[in-house]
């Protein structure tokens, strides 16, 4: 579709939207990308005041860590086969080995084996090949760039955040399938059900979903730590204490995350006609049975965006996990907490940059690979109102 | 569809809000009149130490908690009225600093602080994110199709990351002499400490809620671009208006439903502010509602949780709450009356 002259716009604006544009583009990826830079520094380099001893990392590179070159042109190259391998063979495997309604899981193992590939290539492999082959080559093999991985060894090996990964796992898988399974069906219910209930029950979920987490939380505390008490007289002497417990906090959040994922949803079955169901229930399917062959199967991609915002709420959550979870067993986020409390040396505050990347780094592949359904997720509320 | 097919489908999840949102707010609002406290015996201690002749005695008397069987302390939960809320209130306090015109004396009291904060903070950053939201969204929508989708990855990556680090990312960069920080003292050519005083902090925070949000505005407003009308903005074109007045009269009526959408989510999400403070490490200086419930919630030294006050604080919280979304609730039921009749 080509422009009509008349909504053309003069060169001084374009050039002003131009340079509005690429403004905006710094500003949302610099706090992002500098923090990554900062992890890969010595503590002094990290928090220097000049930007160019951050990128360079004169202090690092006198301590014999930095990247020659050599390095540089290696590590691009190996970066480069790897996209490569992503953009061109990737695709074709999917399709091959996986059905064509579960190919976004197919997506997101391959995209995780990739992660794993990167971090085995990079972090066992690599290395003793580059320090042998620096030895010979002269000024090619002299550190230009400061460099250092030791943050994130302390980070994921000496302090045993791979537990806090590990929790964060469970959560997330948790909150995602039980709040996708319990809300799709009623999403379902609500969608095609024109009754007055089905109204004051969207709205309740509404006033739900603008309660601050600390209210409820407030609620749950004495409840959690007690329960073992409470329960005592019908369970006997195996009464659980939910305080602490991985399950209990999954049904917490997805408690919280249900309004949200219900309005979703919701609006995602209206977009698909009625008449569909009614076909099926002609055929004699029960309403469930026309649900579960007939609905889900083109629900997919309404699916995935609201899991996609389930699996944002649970592993962003930091007050409830904080709050309901026992201090030596968190999840990923309220675990960095523990960083910047003992904020007492440098290196701590340094490892601390390195476990947010380590965090932010999943949401990066995430955003690269659903771009599309978040968008659409985003979206889908507020365009029917 | 049946009463009893509907109540099938939506059953688990009517359960799971029912048990997990409803009830809570119900024990909440119990809690808040009830306090739980460590009852404490007075015991008088003798203790004598060998002297000269005759040893010598001296007796104290000594508070500790009562024990149970068990070896646990004894806890005793006592119907106290409105006194959590007025712990939390102060209201006399409160109202000897209004009738002194005393704004300092108000803001030493948590909840008045936390209040004024929370509301400045989500009253400002409103128009910021529309305006901010909407500038990029049209910016956009005039570039050429091809890098769209990159400037939207760029984009979502400040909506997407996880509040705290986000707030971290920010705070790392202006820390003690972080980049940032020295810029503004090379340029301004004055000795700047950020997190020195309460209002830099607030700016900062500012800062990265509008980072934050203002993308969210940005892909609802562009969506809502790519169906404002053609021929009407062609017909403004021959009616001779100008490109402001056609965004002026066209585009932004055209929006209108969605920056009241954007607004309304905004206003229920900044009014929780909370992962700023954390990110910030801002308690010393500023505090929100929402952290203010929190604090209560932490263990202290002791290892007690202050659950009385911070179920008061949570209903003080759910206050503004209503009051926020009144407007919006009558709007719905307006609609719903209309559709219905």
């Amino acid at each position: 579709m080509t422009i009509p002259k008349a909504l053309q716009m003069s060169l001084g604006l374009r050039m002003t939207t131009v340079g509005f544009i690429v403004c905006w583009c710094l500003i949302a990826a610099f706090p992002i990308f500098w923090i990554a830079v900062m992890s890969f520094k010595e503590p002094l380099d990290s928090f220097a005041s000049n930007p160019l001893s951050v990128i360079f990392g004169p202090s690092t590179r006198a301590s014999g860590k930095g990247l020659s070159i050599f390095d540089i042109i290696i590590g691009l190259g190996v970066i480069y086969l790897i996209y490569r391998f992503s953009i061109n063979l990737l695709p074709k495997w999917i399709k091959q080995l996986i059905p064509a309604n579960l190919s976004v899981f197919g997506w997101l193992i391959g995209s995780l084996a990739i992660a794993l590939g990167v971090v085995i290539v990079f972090g066992v492999l690599v290395p003793p090949v580059l320090s042998f082959v620096n030895g010979f080559t002269g000024f090619l093999g002299t550190p230009l760039i400061g460099f250092t991985t030791e943050h994130y060894q302390a980070v994921w090996v000496d302090n045993e955040f791979y537990r806090n990964f590990i929790n964060s796992l469970i959560v997330t898988t948790g909150v995602v399938t039980i709040s996708l399974t319990v809300g799709a069906l009623a999403g379902y219910g609500l969608a095609r059900s024109g009754s007055n209930m089905a109204f004051w029950i969207l709205i309740a979920a509404l006033i739900f979903r603008a309660l601050p987490h600390s209210v409820l939380v407030s609620g749950y505390l004495p409840v959690f730590v007690n329960s073992a008490e409470y329960l005592r007289p019908i369970l006997g002497e195996h009464a659980p204490t939910f305080y602490g417990q991985p399950l209990a906090v999954i049904m917490v959040l997805v408690a919280i995350n249900q309004p949200f994922t219900i309005w979703m949803l919701r609006s995602f079955f209206q977009n698909i006609p009625t008449e569909l169901d009614e076909s099926a229930r002609v055929d004699g399917c029960t309403h469930f049975q026309a649900f579960r062959w007939v609905i889900m199967p083109i629900m997919w991609p309404g699916v995935i965006t609201t899991g996609l915002f389930s699996f944002l709420l649970a592993y962003n959550d930091f007050l409830v996990t904080s709050l309901l979870l026992d201090a030596q067993n968190q999840t990923m986020v309220p675990a960095i907490a523990g960083y910047f409390n003992r904020e007492t040396t440098t290196t701590d505050q340094v490892e601390a940059v390195a476990a947010a990347v380590s965090i932010t780094a999943p949401l990066f592949l995430l955003v690269m690979v659903f771009q599309r359904q978040i968008v659409s997720g985003l979206t889908a509320g507020a365009v029917k109102g | 569809m049946k009463f009893r097919v509907f109540a099938a489908f939506a059953g688990p999840s009517l359960l799971l809000m029912l048990c997990f949102i409803a009830i809570p707010l119900v024990n909440v609002f119990i809690q808040s009149f009830y306090n739980t406290q460590t009852i404490f015996e007075t015991i008088e201690i003798e203790s004598c130490t060998p002297g000269f002749g005759t040893s010598t005695c001296v007796t104290e008397t000594a508070t500790r908690p009562v024990l149970g069987e068990d070896g646990k302390a004894l806890e005793r939960t006592l119907f106290v009225g409105w006194e959590s809320y007025t712990n939390i209130l102060k209201p006399s306090q409160a109202w000897n600093a209004v009738k002194q015109f005393s704004w300092s004396g108000l803001m030493a009291i948590d909840f008045w602080k936390a209040l004024r904060f929370t509301l400045t903070f989500t009253l400002i950053s409103l128009p910021l994110v529309i305006g901010l939201g909407l500038v990029i969204a049209l910016s956009v929508n005039s570039l050429a199709k091809s890098i769209k989708g990159q400037i939207i990855f760029v984009s979502l990556l400040p909506f997407i990351i996880t509040p705290v680090i986000g707030a971290l990312s920010i705070r790392w960069l202006f820390i003690g002499d972080g980049i940032l920080t020295a810029m503004l003292e090379w340029w301004l050519q004055i000795d700047i400490a950020m997190f020195a005083q309460a209002w830099t902090i607030e700016m900062m925070m500012l800062f990265y809620r509008v980072w934050h949000v203002a993308p969210f505005a940005f892909v609802v407003f562009y969506a809502g671009l790519q169906t404002v009308n053609n021929d009407t903005l062609e017909s403004a074109i021959i009616d001779g208006a100008s490109r402001f007045e056609r965004l002026r009269y066209v585009v932004i009526p055209h929006l209108m439903p969605l920056i009241v959408f954007v607004s309304l989510i905004h206003l229920m999400d900044s009014y929780r502010v909370f992962e700023e403070i954390v990110g910030f490490s801002s308690q010393a200086h500023v505090i929100s509602l929402q952290w203010l419930t929190y604090d209560f919630l932490v263990p202290d030294e002791s290892g007690n949780r202050a659950i009385s006050r911070a179920s008061a604080s949570s209903m003080l919280t759910m206050v503004g709450i209503v009051i926020l979304l009144i407007p919006l609730l009558r709007k719905t039921w307006n609609d719903h009356k209309s559709r219905v009749l």
